[in-house]
């Protein structure tokens, strides 16, 4: 079992050992790639701590009528095939999209951009972060949050001065997840943004292309997105280590 | 009691003394054929009949973009047949000894078309119109034959409609699909005003509208068929390739919107 995880990634390792490897690495389309997947997954981030903040802080404290549903909505994007969420994003935003013919007609085009490689992104990656938010802010003790009360904190501070502190390290991870993920992502952004260098072509995508084209760069993009994400990866590991304080 | 015994006893002797003597049925053996995606619907029909007509046989079938299956076959991937969209993949397979340059053969010819939403949104009605600013099109990626073919066609079409007619129209470029039905699929979908695939894959997406590209100014494919060296089926991979090649295949591939070669 180890081995199937090991030896691909292991032989795509050693096949990147080219005299070439920086020419690849350094190409303009693996440059103008990477610089993409790091601009769309970080914004992607940013928008899922921003609005998947108080959604998780809601579903942790507050009695909701459909509150099962909802998290079961958030959770639903996880499991999905990525294609699915392509194909759903096209169907709805799409020039002729349920919503996106709206769009249209206000002159807003989504497919093909680069808003659309981050809402791809979006829908695939931001569970992430709600899903561990959530677990975060619903693990605090409520004698806590009834001692804030009792010294006079109002909502806000109960929330930034408690729950803050007390789950950044579940957020960060959270974040990070939601960070690798959407740097991955391949199905949903080929299907909903298209591929065109410089615009919506991801690093995954010119991985994908230039496998059918030039080898030498597919691997050596693959070997860059693995590196970081074993840095990613080492960090949330760091990060959910017990206090040692 | 005795006699159903002995009724049983001269069944089973009855079927074991006639089982050799009935033509030993034939090994059941698979026929991966790879093929170019643009051959999809064709050689699925193709690949049907020749399992009726040899009923042992299941032919399976690899569909993706040439040169993805050229990495596939390099890489080791089991093929009995490669059917490319174009010389350059079968060329690179000759040269790494997968296929005996004498054993590729031409199966068919394909030409590009231009293709539209049926609505028409943008208003195009004529090749130049592709070169008007706001016009979203959508192509195959450079990589994948269709679309360097494209690119050749613009080439062309420079010569008679000004010299940045190419430039302009690639500038329109809002996609670099990686495949040819990617490419009819966004069309269909509406989501971008032109594309350029093959004769072929208009055919089998019908709820399109298509400008045809004079023969000057098109660019003609010729796709290769070969059975692999390795192909542990070697007869059976050159017959399938005889019936592609025969009337009856041939027709079959024009029903699907190719020429013969």
């Amino acid at each position: 079992m180890l081995g199937l995880f090991l030896l691909p990634l292991l032989s795509v390792f050693i096949r990147s050992i080219d005299p070439q490897f920086f020419n690849y690495a350094f190409s303009e389309q693996a440059l103008s790639a990477l610089k993409l997947s790091l601009i769309t997954s970080t914004i992607t981030t940013i928008c899922a701590i921003l609005f998947g903040t108080p959604l998780a802080y809601i579903l942790a404290n507050w009695k909701l009528k459909y509150k099962p549903w909802i998290e079961l909505l958030i959770d639903l994007p996880i499991v999905l095939p990525p294609s699915v969420a392509g194909l759903a994003l096209l169907i709805a935003f799409g020039r002729r999209g349920l919503f996106g013919s709206y769009l249209n007609l206000v002159g807003v085009s989504l497919p093909f951009t680069t808003v659309a490689v981050v809402m791809a992104q979006m829908f695939v990656a931001a569970p992430l972060y709600i899903r561990s938010a959530r677990v975060g802010f619903t693990g605090i003790d409520r004698q806590l949050e009834e001692a804030a009360n009792v010294e006079g904190a109002n909502r806000w501070q109960l929330f930034r001065e408690v729950m803050l502190p007390l789950t950044s390290k579940t957020l960060l991870s959270g974040a990070i997840l939601t960070w690798t993920r959407a740097l991955g992502e391949f199905g949903a952004t080929i299907l909903f943004a298209g591929n065109l260098q410089g615009v919506t072509q991801t690093m995954p995508m010119a991985i994908y292309l230039g496998f059918e084209r030039n080898l030498g760069v597919a691997l050596a993009l693959t070997v860059m997105l693995t590196l970081a994400s074993i840095v990613l990866l080492l960090s949330t590991r760091w990060l959910e280590k017990p206090n040692c304080d | 009691m005795k006699r159903f015994l002995s009724l049983m006893l001269l069944l089973v002797l009855f079927v074991a003394g006639c089982a050799p003597a009935s033509t030993p049925a034939p090994e059941p053996v698979t026929l991966n054929v790879f093929a170019a995606a643009s051959l999809t619907d064709a050689f699925t029909e193709i690949g049907n009949n020749f399992q009726s007509a040899n009923p042992n046989v299941t032919v399976t079938f690899n569909f993706a973009g040439s040169q993805a299956l050229r990495t596939q076959i390099e890489e080791g991937a089991p093929a009995d047949v490669f059917a490319s969209a174009n010389a350059k993949e079968m060329d690179a397979l000759v040269a790494g000894s997968f296929v005996i340059a004498e054993a590729s053969r031409v199966l068919l010819s394909n030409k590009l078309v231009v293709i539209l939403p049926v609505d028409n949104p943008a208003g195009i009605d004529s090749l130049e119109d592709l070169a008007a600013s706001g016009i979203k099109i959508v192509l195959a990626a450079e990589e994948v034959p269709v679309g360097r073919y494209s690119r050749e066609a613009f080439e062309k079409m420079n010569g008679q409609f000004g010299s940045d007619f190419s430039q302009k129209l690639l500038a329109n470029v809002v996609s670099n699909e990686d495949n040819v039905k990617q490419v009819a699929a966004k069309i269909q979908l509406g989501e971008a005003d032109a594309g350029i695939v093959y004769t072929s894959d208009a055919v089998a997406a019908p709820d399109l509208a298509t400008i045809e590209i004079p023969t000057e100014l098109n660019v003609i494919a010729k796709y290769p068929i070969a059975p692999l060296v390795e192909s542990a089926n070697a007869d059976l991979a050159e017959a399938f390739i005889a019936y592609a090649l025969s009337d009856e295949g041939q027709a079959i591939l024009q029903k699907w919107g190719f020429a013969s070669p």
